[in-house]
């Protein structure tokens, strides 16, 4: 008896199951969707550059080969792509137990201050690779701490997490300057900002590595903090796809009713989940703290914790998505970078504007195209031609 | 098809227009063809039921009436004129009402309010207030339904409720008033009254049309009767000619046995002891009172009761998913603490499975794939491990065995949940509770949701489960199924057990215990 129909009771129960008709194939779900997305970005973004009198295709040019055509703007690409994968990922374990943490600027902010105290702690002493491991760790405790006390509000009290995890970005801001101006600028000096680390607390940049393709990243502070993205993508994807951990993640996730009838803590689950975002968040400090300025600054994150928002949107929290969306988004910071500078006309905060338009489209309005994506496949497959579509009959 | 030759009955009210006439109706979604060239005709003045088992496309067909769907061919007609009905507006507009099951009420509303709602009449609300009062009363009087104006929604119990839901049909003009599933959340009094307010409604020449799938209220209220099966219309019948297996058959498409033929219990030790047990939820409101009884190994005891009396409270209890405030209880003799931590994993542990009320809501992850949720709240069973990581292979394999052991269609373990029918899901999630063999057997609901062809599967999985030695506590609103599966019936009420009857036990005593009159 296979192929027996829905029978909708409600108009809302009706509404749910024809979006569950309207279940489309990968290859539509990850790859045509954000490209319409990004497309419709950038038609705005170009409505935008026509309307101050610029030519939008010399605009895109620009940027592209800003971003991508030479071996410094990759390198700084990448840079920039390390940044929004960490945080992006934050955001993507916090998604799947069903958690939206906004916190992700904070988190790598006071992340930051454990990788400082430990590379100030160890620079002089050891090589950089005894420090690395104890920035990671320090990292990811700082980072998780912070986003402790939030998990905690939320599963304990019900407190909500994305009210709490934005003011806890404002009180780690204020945390940080106390933190940077009172205890840890050195006398004398006019910054902010802590001694410059000796070479124990600096990380290997990977300028040899493009150098063995032929390429020259130049000043680019890319760094092996790459690496550690891409190896936390990977471990993200066993947590949650692998292991147990994981499941109880998703299970709470999708439906906590559920996970607490399975036996499963959803306070647990929400404050590790959390933890495991938070650390993340805090990795992130790697990348700007001890490979590029080699000091800790004020206001290092600049934004990439909310770029990790869209980043995880977009990559429908699933790393290898995250992957594809931080490079994305680190083509337009860098590219973004060179037509401020190439084209006067646009500016600074023009750039800033085209940003937010992907960020519109890719991530709040991600679902606007997929109602008419869906209704034109199944005119295009057809009754009786998409497989696996049909309901399971009784 | 033993219906087609019962079709065209009709042409004896051709003297007036039939209310509803529905003509070559064809609606698919996607691949699934959910309804196919439907005639449908309803004569003026009757009630007109329509069963068919869940995904027969009853719902499909009446939201296409009701303008939430539009048909993809196929025409309406109402007293024989053609419409075009492409939203709700349209159909009130067309006549038509509709009660759905879940009501869409405004609880802290009133009555009044949520009668006028959206037909308030002009800027200022007390004018239209005035007028909506004056008619409120006369369709009160018209139609003994009999609601106090002034009260407000969420105060009153679920029977009322339903009667606003009318009201706000009546007083929309409705002139067809189609009911889905009303009774699903009534009691049998509250049920009785309803049919009397719909035979009222018809004998003052409205036309009524019945969605249900409870073959004792078409025989009861209906004067007409269509089947439906796999979206198509088997047939429609005269109630007064048919009988209950007859449409039971009709529906499935086979011989169904309604009644169950099952041994008498052979009982051992008791294996769920509740001592005093209560519970007083955050409010302050009293769920459970002071509920005690006994579960005997190789016994299935069904508790009675309308829904929201503190069954589904109870069944939390006892599975560990929330604290009691008082009270003692013992799995095999052993004690279990639930007054200090509830934990539904420590519950398993000690072989208490459960199948909760509402899969949904609670049995399954519907967005996991299907072997993903057969291993929920076992997932810490070594036995799925792989050292740190799940070991996916394994569970799916465990998986496919135990589909096919139990029927599930397809035996796909790598499709998401939510793509099975009702019953399937059902099937999944009994398969999960059941294979470990355990002691003791919670089920809410066995088959809510689910079409006759499963019930009589997963009745005889229980019967079955039974004889083998477990203990099984089954929640139901259904009384049929309490009274042919249950070995004992426990009444509760107001979170008290007030009763206990055996399965001969009449419909109607069972009915006013239930409401708490009868001691």
């Amino acid at each position: 008896m296979t192929g027996t129909t829905p029978a909708p009771q409600t108009p809302t129960k009706a509404r749910r199951s024809a979006r569950r008709r309207g279940r489309l194939p990968a290859w539509i779900d990850f790859g045509l969707i954000p490209l319409l997305n990004l497309a419709a970005a950038l038609l705005v973004a170009g409505l935008v550059v026509l309307f101050i009198g610029e030519n939008p295709l010399d605009a895109v040019q620009i940027l592209v080969w800003g971003a991508l055509g030479y071996g410094e703007g990759i390198g700084f690409t990448l840079f920039y792509a390390t940044n929004f994968m960490m945080t992006g990922l934050a955001v993507a374990v916090a998604f799947h137990a069903g958690l939206f943490n906004i916190g992700g600027e904070g988190q790598a902010y006071v992340g930051g201050l454990g990788v400082g105290l430990a590379a100030l702690a160890l620079d002089r002493f050891v090589p950089w690779w005894v420090t690395f491991p104890v920035v990671i760790a320090g990292g990811a405790l700082f980072g998780a701490a912070w986003a402790f006390i939030p998990a905690w509000l939320q599963a304990r009290r019900g407190s909500h997490i994305v009210i709490t995890t934005i003011m806890f970005n404002f009180i780690a801001s204020a945390l940080m300057v106390y933190v940077l101006v009172e205890l840890l600028t050195p006398q004398g000096a006019m910054q902010p900002e802590t001694r410059t680390f000796e070479t124990g607390g600096q990380l290997p940049e990977l300028g040899w590595l493009f150098a063995a393709f032929g390429l020259d990243i130049g000043g680019a502070p890319l760094n092996i903090t790459l690496f550690v993205a891409l190896a936390a993508c990977a471990l993200v994807y066993v947590l949650i796809w692998r292991t147990r951990l994981g499941y109880e993640i998703r299970a709470v996730g999708f439906n906590p009713t559920a996970a607490v009838y399975a036996g499963i803590s959803t306070v647990k689950i929400t404050v590790i989940a959390m933890l495991v975002s938070g650390a993340l968040a805090g990795l992130m400090a790697l990348n700007p703290v001890m490979g590029e300025q080699h000091r800790l600054q004020i206001d290092f994150v600049t934004g990439a914790g909310f770029i990790g928002i869209a980043v995880a949107l977009m990559g429908r929290a699933h790393p290898v998505g995250v992957v594809f969306a931080a490079i994305l988004f680190g083509i337009l910071y860098q590219g973004g970078a060179e037509l401020a500078f190439e084209m006067p006309a646009i500016s600074r905060d023009m750039i800033i504007v085209i940003q937010g338009l992907v960020i519109l489209f890719a991530g709040a309005l991600e679902n606007m195209f997929r109602p008419g994506v869906t209704r034109i496949y199944n005119v295009l497959t057809g009754p009786g031609r998409a497989p696996g579509e049909a309901k399971a009959g009784a | 098809m033993q219906g087609e030759d019962l079709k065209g009955e009709h042409t004896e009210a051709a003297d007036r227009p039939p209310a509803i006439d529905l003509t070559g109706i064809d609606k698919s979604f996607g691949a699934v063809h959910a309804n196919r060239a439907i005639d449908l005709r309803v004569a003026k003045g009757t009630i007109h039921g329509i069963v068919g088992e869940n995904g027969a496309g009853k719902s499909t067909l009446m939201s296409i009436l009701y303008g939430y769907y539009q048909a993809d061919s196929g025409e309406i007609r109402v007293d024989g004129r053609v419409v075009d009905i492409q939203s709700p507006d349209d159909a009130i507009a067309a006549g038509i009402g509709m009660v759905f099951q879940h009501f869409m009420l405004v609880e802290p509303f009133t009555v009044l309010e949520n009668v006028m709602l959206g037909v308030e009449g002009g800027m200022r609300l007390a004018q239209g207030a005035a007028q909506a009062r004056r008619e409120l009363q006369r369709l009160e009087r018209d139609y003994a339904l009999e609601v106090d104006p002034d009260a407000v929604v969420g105060d009153l119990p679920v029977g009322l409720q339903q009667r606003v839901e009318i009201l706000k049909a009546l007083y929309r003009g409705a002139e067809t008033l189609i009911l889905d599933e009303p009774t699903g959340v009534l009691t049998p009094a509250e049920a009785d009254h309803l049919f009397r307010i719909l035979r009222q409604l018809r004998d003052q020449g409205k036309t009524v049309i019945l969605i249900t799938h409870k073959l004792r209220e078409i025989m009861a209220v209906t004067d007409t009767v269509s089947v439906m099966r796999r979206g198509e219309m088997t047939a429609t019948v005269k109630t007064a000619g048919t009988s209950p297996e007859q449409l039971a058959e009709l529906m499935v498409g086979r011989r169904v046995l309604l009644r169950l033929d099952k041994a008498p219990a052979r009982t051992g030790d008791p294996m769920l002891e509740l001592n005093g047990v209560s519970l007083t939820d955050e409010r302050g409101v009293t769920m459970l009172d002071d509920v005690s009884f006994t579960l005997q190994a190789g016994e299935i005891v069904g508790i009675a009761g309308v829904a929201g009396n503190g069954q589904s409270e109870l069944l939390e209890v006892i599975s560990g998913i929330r604290r009691a405030s008082a009270g003692t209880m013992r799995i095999d003799g052993r004690p279990v603490d639930i007054l200090h931590s509830a934990d539904a994993a420590r519950q398993r542990r000690i072989r208490l499975a459960h199948v909760p009320e509402d899969r949904h809501r609670m049995g399954l992850v519907t967005a996991f794939e299907a072997n993903e949720n057969t291993i929920l709240g076992y997932h810490d069973d070594p036995a799925f491990a792989n050292g740190l990581l799940l070991d996916r292979a394994g569970i799916r394999g465990h998986a496919v065995e135990r589909m096919e052991q139990y029927d599930v269609r397809p035996p796909d373990s790598r499709l998401k949940t939510e793509n099975f029918s009702g019953g399937n899901q059902q099937k999944i999630v009994l398969a999960r509770e059941m294979e470990r063999a355990p002691k003791v057997l919670l089920v809410g609901q066995p088959t809510r949701g689910v079409d006759i062809g499963a019930i009589e599967f997963i009745h005889r999985q229980l019967i079955a489960m039974r004889d083998a030695g477990a203990a099984i506590l089954v929640v139901s609103v259904e009384l049929d199924e309490i009274r042919s599966l249950s070995d004992r019936i426990l009444v509760m009420c107001d979170g008290r057990i007030i009763g206990e009857r055996g399965p001969e036990a009449s419909e109607q005593e069972l009915g006013l215990l239930m409401t708490g009159i009868a001691e």
